[in-house]
């Protein structure tokens, strides 16, 4: 009897662990892209809470979680472009133009879905998606079902971290990505366009930070509240550092992450008598943990935070 | 191919300081009128409103200033810092820090005369926000943990520890709520101005402008920690311990966003609660920005965003804007003003591309 529950606490705790890695995976491996080309977007956070809004009210007026999903895709990549404008076309500090992306985003999200929704007493709500139980894997004693049984975001989510490796490690574009932040003088001294390849990684990175938080309101919960992203934007861009700039190790710290998350919700759920608010401060705090025993060796793109202007070449 | 390419240009004189961020204010206005305009308010009457609800009656006006202090105490914070390159983003968190000691001195120190407890509750509360930001600035120092990134993972785990502690010791007796009992009387700033909340912080805000100003031009610390803030390396060779100037400069910037927690505190809440601040500490890196990062800056930005705050609950009683208008405006201003203080230092040209 004891073993049964032993095993449904598991279960249940891998698939919490997936479900909360979730939006950190999209959000680490847009930034990954982003920093990669040599751009730190601190738009993050700002940037999932306008796809989080985007795709809740897309899906709730028309129906379709997918046409959400893709809509909270193209929110971010807009909001990409403009920090593309701001960061690199004008070249300002990527910090305060990160900075202003999020504060812009965070309020514009709040305007517009009171400006739809209004105040009612009970927030609206949507059909949200899904799991979706993997045949035969799903079937695995012990790690199946919580591994197999997911979100079809989380599935995308695993997807993409090896695909955004080998876009990074093993084609010719991450070549140029690669170099143009680590050396923009050399990229563009090899005709790489310096300038375009910052734009379109932050784009395609805004895309994933969009989806990222569309997850929370189309899969996580079935809702649009003020602080569904609650500082994992901000997670995501300490996870890029714990990971050193690579895919896979970023998903392990946002894995690490979703655990966490995932216990702390289990541990509330067991009615232990300590405050859920400390639970809910352990992530953060082992984040925290986890950049101080990283930091020292830590491998930045040689091309971070400065932003390229050609007349300054060689200066 | 015709194309655009960004020329240094020569220093403007020292008039273009002041017209700058009032050239951005009124850019900004403008572009706010495009989610005005979407969410069908009337321009005009909007406008209207927005500055009528701030500054048109004694008590708009007052409230106002109410407003500010917080909001001026965050700003010099975040100025004060981004002077010397240390970026915290953490002002929100320091807030809170204030603010929670404030209460746990303020609900306990029962019998103590006024004179004697409000400078021990102002002090904590200071030393408080000015921990909470050294922390982050030893990680930088000592360990190279990136600034942006641990100052506002902290926010997080502040808001949690109050969390918790709202739920635990420091919860209302009787009360279910996540809030704690009232601080006593003798905790409680002095109302200044009869028949308003024009209260004690408020002078407090305007001399922590004069002593920021100072410290930044008057003293060999102001100078080192601008130096630092320039190049560090070349500050480290010139002899400054920059260890030591980061992480007196975290202190005082996070003591000053402490001072704003207990003014909320001891002046408006008079109890914690959870909302305790609407993202004081996020909005005063906007006002740092608009401000140039000097004090007197701040000072006027913070004015101008106190207007846009309390005005907007005008404007979205009379006109059925949202109130988060005044969100939105200050992310406009903040890019804004970024782009216009590009254009002090450069000017566009055209150019020929081959």
């Amino acid at each position: 009897m004891s073993e049964l529950l032993d095993i449904a606490v598991i279960s249940g705790l891998i698939g919490a662990t997936m479900r909360m890695a979730t939006p950190i995976i999209f959000a680490t491996l847009g930034e990954i892209l982003a920093e990669r080309s040599g751009v730190l977007n601190l738009g993050i956070e700002g940037i999932m809470l306008m796809g989080a809004m985007t795709g809740f009210l897309v899906t709730f007026s028309s129906g379709s979680i997918w046409t959400g999903v893709v809509a909270a895709a193209l929110v971010g990549m807009l909001l990409g472009l403009l920090m593309a404008f701001l960061a690199v076309d004008l070249g300002l500090s990527q910090h305060v133009s990160g900075l202003g992306i999020t504060l812009f985003s965070s309020g514009l999200a709040m305007f517009i879905y009171r400006l739809y929704v209004g105040s009612p007493t009970v927030p609206p709500t949507i059909e949200p998606f899904k799991q979706i139980a993997l045949p035969v894997l799903s079937k695995i004693p012990l790690i199946g079902p919580g591994l197999f049984t997911q979100y079809s975001l989380t599935y995308v989510a695993w997807l993409l971290i090896p695909l955004m490796s080998i876009l990074l490690y093993k084609t010719k574009l991450g070549l140029k990505v690669r170099t143009v932040g680590e050396n923009p003088v050399v990229a563009d001294t090899v005709g790489v366009n310096v300038a375009l390849t910052r734009t379109l990684c932050l784009v395609f990175g805004g895309a994933l930070m969009g989806i990222g938080g569309a997850f929370l309101t189309l899969a996580h919960q079935n809702m649009f509240l003020i602080d569904v992203i609650g500082g994992r934007g901000w997670v995501a861009i300490a996870m890029v550092i714990f990971g050193n700039w690579d895919p896979f190790k970023g998903a392990l710290g946002a894995l690490i992450f979703g655990f966490l998350d995932g216990l702390q919700l289990r541990l509330q759920g067991f009615g232990i008598a300590i405050s859920f608010h400390l639970f809910l401060m352990i992530p953060y705090l082992l984040t925290i943990v986890a950049l101080i025993s990283v930091s020292r060796k830590a491998a930045v793109p040689g091309g971070l935070l400065k932003p390229y202007r050609r007349e300054e070449k060689g200066g | 191919m015709i194309g655009f390419r960004l020329i240094k240009r020569k220093p403007l004189p020292a008039w273009a300081r002041v017209v700058i961020p009032i050239a951005a204010i009124v850019a900004t206005l403008v572009l706010a009128a495009i989610p005005i305009l979407i969410a069908g308010g009337n321009l005009w009457k909007s406008y209207f409103y927005l500055f009528h609800g701030a500054l048109g009656t004694r008590y708009n006006l007052l409230e106002t200033c109410v407003k500010a202090s917080p909001l001026l105490l965050t700003g010099l914070a975040v100025a004060f810092a981004f002077r010397a390159k240390f970026w915290n983003i953490g002002a929100e968190g320091q807030l809170l820090a204030g603010a929670l000691t404030a209460t746990a001195l303020g609900v306990s120190l029962d019998g103590i005369p006024q004179m004697i407890l409000l400078p021990i509750i102002i002090g904590a509360g200071f030393l408080a926000g000015g921990i909470w930001a050294a922390i982050p600035a030893l990680l930088k120092t000592k360990l190279k943990v990136d600034d942006v990134v641990s100052t506002l993972l902290l926010n997080y785990v502040m808001i949690h520890i109050m969390g918790a502690l709202l739920f635990g010791p420091l919860q209302q007796p009787d009360s279910s709520w996540p809030r704690s009992s009232a601080i006593v009387e003798a905790a409680c700033y002095p109302i200044l101005m009869a028949r308003s909340r024009f209260h004690l912080g408020i002078p407090l805000a305007l001399m922590a402008v004069l002593i920021i100003w100072f410290i930044n031009s008057k003293t060999t610390f102001g100078y080192q920690s601008r130096a630092v803030g320039v190049n560090a390396r070349a500050a480290d060779f010139g002899g400054i311990n920059t260890t030591k100037v980061i992480l007196w400069t975290a202190l005082i910037s996070g003591g000053l966003a402490g001072l704003a927690g207990v003014g909320e505190l001891c002046a408006i809440q008079r109890r914690l609660i959870m909302d305790i601040s609407p993202g004081y500490g996020y909005s005063g890196i906007v006002i740092a920005m608009l401000g140039n990062l000097h004090p007197i800056g701040v000072l006027f930005s913070s004015l101008f965003f106190s207007v846009v705050i309390v005005g907007a609950q005008t404007m979205s009683r009379m006109t059925g804007v949202p109130t988060y208008i005044a969100e939105v405006i200050q992310g406009m201003a903040l890019m804004v003003m970024l782009i216009f203080l590009l254009f002090t230092e450069y000017k566009i040209s055209r150019v020929r591309k081959k």
